[in-house]
């Protein structure tokens, strides 16, 4: 309940915070918002040329295939990497104003929301044109989105609070990404791997939210009950890990920004 | 009732600890076997009481603890030892030219800063206009903020800090900016503010402007409390003493003898300036030609008669 009353209080805060870091994101480019909608296509444009050949000779809907993968991926780096850097980036002003820290890092996961709903936009647009059938089952696709977004705050309240203290952890981020980009079966497919192989694949919570949306568009199916338990399960651990460092420790962030 | 009542508070920083040196350097100071962590306390046992309406003025040398202090208060820091207990909003107008977006336009930074200092939208629509033009900032507002001057940037700063209405505002060095002109107008906003019963906390370097405007004085001196008194006069005068020899009092009576000798320096200094001013005058008087000695005294002359007339 306190948290509902803070909020309302610092309200107008977030949403001037919000405004100021997706403006500031496109200052001074010549395309502005454009970008978030081109740059995912042109790294998907470059995948398929890259893997159309190697992984998606013989499958159809290869692009579909590749773009939720790109869609998912790229919205949980964004607001992480962005979330990240959420408390030391805004620095000036909590040395100068007691506002709960956490606005600073939901502000910034509003903003990179906002860009993956354009970009949902056009893969939905990519889904017409690649003649996929839609039906009732694609508003299943709000539960991973709305779980990828409780797991992205979570990510962001653990590695932003981790970047006050140490600021190594950016870069080291950066090299866990990649891993993790590689972990996600985003440009190839898992069915190479023996079953046993593939059911590993569900320890990496990105390749969940992935595979969710691809049962459902690709497959026209709905993922297992297992498959939903999952999904919420990452993101509430996640979250409880992030909120407990942050209740911990948002009082000693001051000391060292 | 104490509207502010800050009981023992110590606040401790740590240098060197594995959090402030990043990951590399605390396996390499641990291999090389010399990491050390060294605290600092920025404030140590420092207490006082405000009543509704009372002014403080904390003064101290630079690395007093006194922003610190401020911090503590408004609720940004902890107090590591000790505890602040405050009554109402707080507003504290702390290093105001800083945290504002370079990228940013004037407009949206008037905002933004309205934001942070608690201010709702619809009352920064409303008082907008007003804002910038108290700045003199009317064909700026949609400039990006970093082409502003220095002096233009804490005009700014000033004019949307100086809309609080809070029960108790700290200030930290931010009673009058810019030029000239604006520091008249600034200054006349702030005591007007001030008269309106907010109790307030006033850290600033000019000695003569604690003297006018605080009824307290806390005197703090590395973190360590010298004294804090109603006594506004003897404090400001033993403080003014201390910041020509140095010498720090250990107790009240020190403070006296401080205070002493410096009425004692000043009146001093004013006999030395009536001797200059005599010497000089004898000089000149006795290095002029007739002539003009005689048009000085006419003029003189008439001087006096026109003030008797």
């Amino acid at each position: 309940m306190r948290i509902f009353s803070e909020l309302k209080k610092h309200f107008f805060l977030f949403q001037e915070l919000t405004k100021r870091d997706f403006k500031k994101k496109y200052k001074r480019t010549v395309l502005g918002m454009g970008w978030s909608v081109l740059s995912p296509l042109l790294q998907l444009l470059v995948m398929s040329l890259v893997f159309g050949e190697i992984f998606g000779k013989d499958m159809p809907h290869f692009t579909i295939y590749l773009f939720c993968g790109v869609l998912i991926f790229n919205y949980f780096t964004e607001s992480t990497k962005s979330g990240m850097r959420a408390i030391l980036e805004n620095a000036a002003i909590l040395q100068k104003v007691n506002v709960p820290k956490y606005l600073f890092l939901a502000s910034k996961n509003l903003s990179s929301l906002i860009n993956f709903g354009l970009t949902m936009l056009v893969f939905l647009a990519f889904c017409v044109v690649d003649r996929i059938a839609f039906s009732w089952r694609f508003f299943a696709l709000l539960y991973p989105v709305a779980f990828l977004l409780v797991f992205n705050l979570g990510m962001g309240m653990i590695f932003s609070a981790l970047n006050v203290f140490f600021r190594d952890i950016s870069y080291l981020y950066d090299i866990f990404v990649m891993l993790l980009r590689y972990l996600s079966a985003i440009f190839y497919t898992v069915d190479r791997f023996s079953p046993a192989v593939q059911r590993l694949f569900y320890i990496n919570p990105l390749y969940c939210y992935i595979r969710y949306f691809r049962i459902v568009v690709l497959e026209g199916g709905l993922p297992s009950g297992l498959h939903h338990l999952l999904c919420a399960g990452y993101a509430l651990a996640v979250f409880g890990i992030g909120a407990l460092i942050y209740k911990q420790c948002n009082r000693k962030f001051v000391y060292y920004i | 009732m104490a509207i502010l009542k800050a009981d023992n508070v110590s606040i401790r920083y740590f240098t060197g600890d594995f959090k402030s040196i990043g990951l590399k350097e605390y396996v390499v100071r641990k291999l090389k076997g010399n990491y050390k962590v060294t605290e600092f306390w920025a404030d140590r046992n420092i207490s006082f009481q405000l009543e509704k309406g009372d002014m403080l003025g904390i003064i101290g040398t630079n690395g007093a603890g006194k922003s610190t202090l401020l911090k503590a208060i408004s609720g940004i820091m902890d107090p590591t030892e000790g505890s602040i207990h405050t009554e109402g909003s707080i507003a504290a107008l702390l290093e105001l030219a800083s945290g504002f977006d370079g990228d940013l336009t004037v407009r949206e930074n008037t905002y933004l800063r309205g934001a942070m200092l608690g201010y709702t939208r619809a009352f920064m629509e409303e008082t907008y206009h007003s804002i910038i033009a108290f700045a003199e900032l009317e064909d700026f507002q949609d400039r990006p903020f970093k082409q502003l001057s220095s002096g233009m940037k804490s005009r700014l700063a000033f004019s949307i800090a100086c809309l609080v209405e809070p029960d108790i505002l700290i200030l930290d060095e931010v009673l009058a900016v810019g030029d000239g002109a604006f520091r008249k107008k600034s200054g006349e906003k702030m005591k007007q503010i001030l008269s309106g019963g907010v109790t307030g906390i006033l850290v600033s370097h000019s000695v003569s402007q604690v003297r006018e405007m605080c009824n307290k004085i806390l005197w703090l001196d590395h973190g360590k409390q010298v004294g804090f008194t109603d006594n506004v006069k003897l404090y400001c005068d033993a403080y003014e003493e201390f910041l020509i020899t140095r010498k720090l009092p250990g107790s009240e009576k020190e403070i006296g003898a401080l205070a002493e000798k410096h009425h004692k320096r000043l009146q001093k200094r004013q006999e030395t300036l009536q001797k200059d001013q005599e010497q000089s005058l004898l000089e000149t008087l006795q290095n002029i030609e007739p002539e003009a000695a005689k048009r000085i005294a006419a003029t003189v002359l008439e001087h006096f008669d026109a003030c008797e007339g």
